[in-house]
């Protein structure tokens, strides 16, 4: 076992991008995500990577395109407004099916908002992280282990499905310490016949390309997309399900909410309310599964959100809304307490049995 | 309830109260707690306050934002004031006497007042009254045994300033001695 050390959550996204082989890494500051160019800045020069500082998050991102289209593994890293900025890239890179890792350390929004911990941008990066017929794989960490080990994932799935990922994470995560492990990662050998590495005449020549002015040839690409698609929502759904066998309530939450509202949980079965937590780790693909299972038998759900309640939809939707989702949550910057998650759950279960 | 420590270091920035939370966190891990810290980075950190939240505990770490320590380090007047409040009953406060100058009315909890910048100075431990705070905070709450706190030191301490390693054992020798 590798020695656990103490790092922040934005330190860690970086050094685990390092050990996931990338070596190509384009960024511009904000906070709260600055750790992750400022530890690149200085580690990736010393082992023959690229790190760039761009004039700005448009360029970064076509950086990354055109990186990505090499072949190589490309990240950028940002905070919520500069994310809105690159998502004219993410759609490019989506519509040029190559593969990148997109990092968000989410603020308050919209417009510049706070630079304080959030989860406002659930619609974006699940719904439209850019124009056009098109997903992202989207992790949500909950620690800063899972910084590290979704950053390995979302590179290796990344790359199976040609495809943009994202890492989905806030202020608290990005800035806090933790013990962290890096194991090694697993880097399975992806086919990139597709990449434009120089074709030496020995080869027909290889085009990125997203702009197609047949629109049936275009149907027909976004048609196969999404036969892809069906495969990443077949196999890649991820979610955490904790004490949800007997729940009457289910608590949802990503990402640091989920240990609050899972601090929650325990406070109200120590007080005989049957509470349990959904917490979904791949937010696209949605994990649907786990929701139609706890659905069978619980009452209610309850979405804990760092957002006005854009998780509550995919909810409602996952369970066919076949029970009620209730919502609480903080927003702007503010991070909820678990002794008001606490509250919120005897306030939706009537107290204790 | 799990034995959970709730600490809130604050003060100026440049005193090293990032640096104290840092000891705390890492001595928590060398003892196999489960450990978090989080600092403040907003407008206050630009205007000269700084603070940060540890939690150590046997049990995972929740919320990693403490809003009621039950262990308060405050080396300035404003960090004081904005968290004395919230120190639940039964909880222990550490102040730096010698930069701030009050008397805590609370009854129920334990107010320690160490003259730490006045003594780094006459000590010859510059720089390091908020480890002369933490060897006083060792004392009073054994958050962590003393051989696990002298290696949170050596894990925080970069190669770079080695040579500080032992000016910060003293420093926490001279803290347990008050």
């Amino acid at each position: 076992m590798a020695e656990k050390v103490l790092m922040k959550g934005n330190e860690a996204i970086a050094e685990a991008a390092i050990r996931a082989g990338c070596r190509h890494f384009f960024g511009y500051p904000i906070t709260p995500q600055t750790e992750i160019s400022a530890y690149l800045s200085k580690k990736m020069p010393k082992i023959g990577g690229t790190f760039l500082q761009a004039e700005s998050e448009v360029a970064a991102i076509n950086m990354v395109l055109g990186a990505a289209s090499c072949g190589v593994r490309a990240m950028t890293s940002s905070s919520s407004p500069g994310i809105s900025l690159k998502t004219e890239g993410i759609s490019y890179i989506a519509g040029s099916d190559v593969p990148c890792v997109v990092v968000n350390v989410q603020r308050g929004g919209p417009g510049l908002g706070s630079i304080q911990p959030a989860q406002s941008d659930y619609w974006q990066a699940t719904k439209a992280l850019g124009h056009g017929d098109f997903h992202v794989l989207v992790y949500a960490p909950s620690s800063v282990q899972e910084m590290v080990d979704y950053v390995y994932e979302a590179f290796d799935k990344a790359e199976q499905y040609r495809m943009p990922a994202m890492i989905l994470s806030d202020g608290v995560l990005g800035q806090m310490m933790e013990p962290v492990e890096f194991t090694d990662p697993v880097i399975h050998p992806h086919d990139k016949s597709w990449a434009t590495t120089g074709h030496e005449n020995k080869r027909a020549h290889n085009v990125v390309n997203s702009l197609y002015l047949t629109p049936q040839e275009l149907e027909d690409l976004v048609h196969q997309r999404f036969e892809r698609y069906k495969i990443v929502e077949k196999n890649e759904p991820k979610a955490e399900e904790y004490l949800t066998e007997d729940a009457d309530i289910v608590l949802v939450a990503y990402g640091a909410t989920a240990r609050i509202a899972k601090a929650a949980v325990n406070q109200a079965r120590e007080i005989g309310i049957k509470a349990g937590l959904i917490r979904p780790i791949t937010l696209w693909p949605f994990p649907k599964a786990s929701f139609e299972k706890a659905a069978e038998h619980a009452k209610k759900f309850l979405c804990v959100e760092m957002s006005m309640g854009q998780m509550v939809e995919d909810v409602t939707l996952a369970i066919h809304s076949s029970k009620p989702v209730a919502f609480f949550g903080r927003t702007g910057g503010v991070i909820p307490a678990p002794s008001e998650v606490f509250e919120a759950i005897k306030k939706h279960t009537g107290g204790a049995e | 309830m799990a034995d959970t420590k709730n600490i809130v270091l604050a003060g100026f920035g440049g005193q090293g109260i990032l640096f104290a939370g840092k000891v705390m966190a890492y001595t928590g891990l060398m003892e196999g707690k489960q450990v978090s810290w989080l600092p403040s980075y907003g407008p206050e950190m630009r205007g000269g306050t700084a603070n940060c939240s540890v939690c150590i505990s046997d049990e995972p770490i929740a919320s990693p934002v403490v809003i009621n320590p039950n262990i308060l380090i405050a080396m300035n007047l404003p960090s004081y004031q904005k968290f004395i409040d919230a120190v639940p009953a039964g909880g222990k406060v550490f102040l730096d006497s010698s930069l701030i100058d009050v008397k805590c009315e609370r009854t129920d909890i334990d107010v320690y007042y160490v003259p730490a910048t006045e003594l780094s100075n006459s000590e010859n431990l510059q720089s390091l009254a908020n480890i002369i705070l933490l060897g006083k905070v060792l004392k009073e709450t054994q958050f962590a045994s003393y051989e696990g706190v002298k290696k949170g030191i050596g894990k925080c301490v970069s190669a770079r300033k080695a040579h500080l390693l032992d000016a910060n054992i003293r420093a926490i020798d001279l803290g347990m001695t008050l």
